[in-house]
């Protein structure tokens, strides 16, 4: 308090002052100084971008308290950890999950064969792959439209043409494009695992539309997605038991690498910068240490000359 | 004429001296960093990365 007085009023407090009370508390002021429009533009502003925090504060809030939906749990996943890299294995037997089951009604529009080179299959492998799937390609020499089987450059073959055949064959829900989900949803990977072998009964006085599916960690609980993942939907080739829970963290997995490919070589990085600056840390400190040695080791000493009171 | 004096005299003395030690201890740092620290990173995730997997694959 004392000390915003002081600097509020500066040296004048210390000062004989013979002029009368009232313009000496007035030149005290440093509001006066500002232009009336100043000060009713500063209080306008203040009042709103108090008001604006109150109100995301209010709204993020009550978004919070209206959801009625299960949050998913984190689960300890091969990759969750500062260092750990994606499961490979899983990878490829997610690749085959994604093939077998969820294909048929997801695209990954910006997924190619050749992503998978080196990730979870060889070359030729991919190439397989690819070969499976017939492409739309051309115009030829003829100007016509033709097939032909993929190739490593290929994307993923999507099930529909476009967004309004997959909403028609939907019951009018629009089957997600899986490439970017895993970044796209909240929750990530926990919530799609717990989403897929989540389905359960829905409990009563929840009313289903026909072609709807009780999930509790869906928003609203009714999805049109059926439960696609059972115990032994498909069968790994690497012989794997295929049981649901299985099945489930391998799309994870899957899905995970395809939404963030670098995701190996960014937690190799962060080995490789923690080392790096750690090093570039310590010369630092040195460098700083040593420069400063002089401003640091001198001293400076007030002698005042003697006064005589 | 003692090391640090000799190594002086030689590498860092003159700029160009200078600037070829450290070009050269670049390229000899970064191989050893790098190399050092993939191991490191290999280690920790063993048996997971597509480079201990693919000799199961690979014919």
């Amino acid at each position: 308090m004392a000390a915003s007085v002081g600097r509020i009023c500066g040296a004048k407090l210390l000062k004989r002052n013979t002029t009368n009370v009232i313009t000496q508390i007035s030149s005290f002021s440093t509001v006066r100084e500002w232009a009336g429009n100043n000060r009713k533009l500063l209080t306008s502003l203040g009042i709103v971008a108090g008001g604006a925090g109150a109100l995301i504060f209010a709204l993020d809030q009550s978004v919070k308290a209206s959801e009625l939906e299960l949050h998913a749990p984190e689960y300890p996943w091969s990759h969750s950890g500062y260092l750990a890299s994606l499961d490979h294995a899983s990878i490829r037997r997610g690749y085959e999950v994604y093939k077998n089951v969820c294909a048929a009604c997801h695209s990954m529009r910006f997924m190619c064969y050749r992503n998978l080179v080196g990730v979870s299959h060889t070359e030729d492998e991919a190439k397989a792959e690819a070969a499976e799937v017939q492409v739309m390609d051309g115009p030829n020499e003829l100007g016509e439209m033709f097939e032909r089987p993929g190739k490593l450059s290929d994307h993923f073959p999507s099930p529909y043409p476009n967004e309004q055949a997959a909403r028609a064959a939907n019951n009018g829900a629009f089957p997600p494009d899986l490439t970017y989900i895993v970044s796209a949803r909240h929750g990530a990977e926990d919530y799609i695992f717990s989403l897929l072998t989540g389905y359960c009964d829905a409990p009563a006085g929840v009313q289903l539309r026909e072609g709807q599916y009780y999930n509790p960690y869906f928003t609203g609980g009714a999805t049109s997605m059926a439960q696609a993942i059972y115990d032994e939907v498909i069968e790994y080739e690497d012989g794997t038991p295929a049981y649901a829970s299985q099945l489930a963290k391998d799309i994870c997995t899957f899905l995970k690498w395809a939404a963030e490919p670098e995701h190996d070589q960014r937690k190799q990085m962060l080995l490789k910068s923690f080392f790096m600056f750690s090093f570039l840390c310590i010369i630092s400190f040195y460098y700083k240490r040593h420069k400063w040695t002089v401003l640091k080791s001198r001293k400076i000493e007030f002698r005042p000359k003697s006064k005589k009171c | 004429m003692s090391l640090a004096t000799t190594i002086n005299n030689l590498l860092f003395k003159r700029t160009s001296t200078f600037l070829l030690t450290v070009a050269a201890c670049t390229f000899f740092f970064e191989r050893t960093f790098d190399g050092s620290t993939e191991y490191l990173f290999e280690k920790l995730n063993e048996g997971k990365l597509w480079k201990h997997i693919k000799q199961n694959y690979e014919k």
